[in-house]
């Protein structure tokens, strides 16, 4: 018996552990392949290069999983990410608005880092209207929030479609191409200000994992035992928001990778101890797209983009999610 | 001490708990009864400030629950719900823990794992103790639960039909713990309950409602009587005098 330890005598963590060391020995491996198998030419700029690709997609991996965890736990369902909320699709309108109004060269040419904060200040201001205006009323039914959510994407999804028709089609490939996560081009100047930006945030919020433990067992139980449920949740979805605005903006939409690796990393932990599902599922998230990425541009020359295989496989894992609820 | 003031509670135009007013001293077992539907658990759930009224306050020791920190109240004040269910998996141990949080913010200390494992112990849970709560029986369950409000070690307690689920001496037994805390620590109990018997061999007073009102209070064996259950319950019951003690003959 651990004192000090979390509130967990009766919950043995060494699984949790064992799985969070060897996720860590995994994703050294994989950082180790993806910067050092064959190198070729100057040995600087190749590291510099692949450094900065690790870096992104360590944040990304990392920022969605944190994100979906802590959207799970303020939504208390696990099968809705914050993608279902509108935030894919609000940020495919933003860029086919832009291309639409601007022409993508156009757009492409706004210094990159005006273009980010813009990005990332219309999705955050996009869930802080939607928070404010369902949260700020009395009865806080987060499920009817979800439920916006969803309309909302496909009032989006709709939108989009419809500038889509109108666009030039030269315009169009050229927007196809931002709307799938791109890795290969991560900017350095957004890199940094994202890495500060996830930082920052998952230090502030890492004190409030104890609480958000209470906040799972439900509304009245963390009333009953003094957690401030409403602000806990409100505070959830900032975070969520923010991450998952940052991550966007920086690659584009990864939908379904924040499903995948929450959920794995629940099954894998066993608990829903934010202290252990957080860590593990930053770690599979990281994993999954910095091996993925590997794979993929050493042994399958690019076939195929890593954020549809993300994709195709979340999906499956979703309609098995689906299908084991129901069968509940 | 918990003063209730004029709470009202509305669910669209229909009053479900109405301008009640009560008074509850420190110390002893209070027995909240009447039929389905009277309005106790939603009162019990605004003492509780699990629910907002509509109108009035609810005070704990001159605290305004509506208004004190949460975090402040749960140290004084604990609530078994009359429905428990958890979404996510947990052991009872972990949630006997959890009753902690409020004293010690998820980090245990030795007086809370002692607090722990005499809660398991007293609810006879040790068999049970690393099992999730989803492997469990009804009333094994409840008991869990019993054991985490037991934990939390508030001055005041609310609870809401603890004895569901419960064989016969199951509910004895917790009923004779409810008292024995009552007694022997000073607490001050509120529970619903729905055995009239029960009520009236355990609480020191009995207050029964109706339609959102209280329409009864007092002692057991003013309260227990074929004239006032004939008000609150409008049924016609004979009552014996059983070991000193009203018995309501209802089952018949
Ligand atoms: N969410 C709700 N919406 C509308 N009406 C409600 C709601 N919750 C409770 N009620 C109504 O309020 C009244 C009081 O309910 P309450 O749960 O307080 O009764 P109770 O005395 O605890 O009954 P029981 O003995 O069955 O537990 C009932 O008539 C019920 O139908
Ligand atoms: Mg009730």
């Amino acid at each position: 018996m651990v004192f000090g330890g979390p509130a967990g005598t009766g919950f043995r963590p060494r699984r949790a552990r064992t799985a969070v060391a060897c996720l860590t020995l995994l994703l050294a491996v994989a950082i180790a392949m993806f910067m050092t198998y064959d190198l070729k030419g100057s040995l600087d700029y190749a590291l510099e290069l692949r450094g900065r690709k690790v870096l992104g997609m360590a944040l990304v991996g990392f920022a969605v999983a944190y994100s979906s965890v802590l959207f799970h736990t303020a939504t208390h369902n696990r099968i809705l990410t914050p993608s279902l909320m509108g935030f894919d699709s609000l940020y495919v309108l933003i860029q086919t608005l832009a291309a639409y109004f601007l022409g993508t060269a156009a757009f492409l040419q706004i210094d990159v880092r005006l273009r980010f904060g813009f990005e990332v200040l219309a999705m955050l201001g996009f869930a802080a209207l939607l928070y404010r205006w369902l949260i700020g009323r009395g009865e806080r039914d987060v499920y009817v929030l979800v439920l916006v959510g969803v309309i909302l994407g496909t009032m989006f999804t709709s939108l989009t479609e419809l500038v889509m028709r109108m666009i030039d089609p030269n315009e169009f490939t050229r927007l196809q191409d931002r709307l799938f996560a791109n890795f290969s081009t991560v900017n350095q100047d957004l890199l940094v200000i994202s890495a500060v930006c996830v930082a920052l945030v998952t230090a502030l919020s890492w004190p409030l994992f104890g609480r958000l433990d209470v906040v799972a067992l439900g509304r009245e139980q963390a009333t009953n035992l003094g957690v401030d449920h409403e602000r806990l949740v409100s505070r959830a979805l900032l975070i969520v928001a923010i991450l998952v605005s940052v991550s966007t903006a920086l690659v584009g939409p990864v939908a379904f990778l924040g499903l995948l690796v929450a959920n794995l990393s629940y099954q894998l932990t066993g608990t829903f101890r934010h202290r252990y599902t957080v860590p593990v599922a930053g770690l599979l998230g990281m994993v999954a797209l910095i091996g993925g990425q590997f794979v993929l541009q050493e042994f399958l020359n690019f076939q195929t983009r890593l954020s549809i295989i993300i994709s195709f496989a979340g999906g499956i894992y979703f309609i098995f999610l689906l299908y084991r609820e129901a069968n509940r | 001490m918990i003063e209730i003031e004029n709470v009202t509670r509305r669910y669209g135009t229909t009053t479900v708990v109405d301008g009640v007013s009560l008074s509850i001293p420190v110390g002893g077992v209070t027995a909240l009864v009447g039929a389905n539907g009277a309005g106790k658990s939603t009162l019990l759930s605004i003492i509780g400030r699990i629910l907002r009224p509509d109108a009035g306050t609810v005070r704990v020791d001159g605290l305004d629950v509506a208004a004190t920190p949460g975090a402040t109240l749960a140290r004084r004040l604990s609530i078994l719900r009359q429905e428990n269910q958890v979404a996510v998996r947990i052991t009872v141990r972990e949630l006997v823990e959890f009753g902690r949080f409020p004293h010690s913010g998820g980090r245990l200390t030795r007086e809370d794992v002692a607090h722990v494992n005499r809660a398991i112990e007293y609810l006879q849970l040790e068999p049970y103790a690393d099992r999730p709560l989803d492997r469990l029986s009804g009333g094994q369950r409840q008991l869990a639960f019993i054991a985490m409000v037991l934990c939390q070690d508030t001055g005041y307690m609310l609870l809401d039909e603890p004895l569901n689920n419960l064989d016969m001496r199951h509910s004895a037994q917790t009923m004779g713990l409810i008292r024995q805390m009552a007694q022997d620590l000073g607490k001050t109990i509120i529970v619903v309950i729905h055995d009239i018997n029960f009520a009236a061999c355990h609480a020191d007073r009995i207050v029964a409602m109706k339609d959102g009102r209280i329409v009864a209070d007092g002692a057991p064996r003013e309260i227990v009587t074929p004239e006032t259950i004939k008000a609150v319950f409008g049924i016609d019951v004979p009552v014996h005098e059983v070991d000193g003690r009203p018995l309501a003959m209802y089952f018949a």
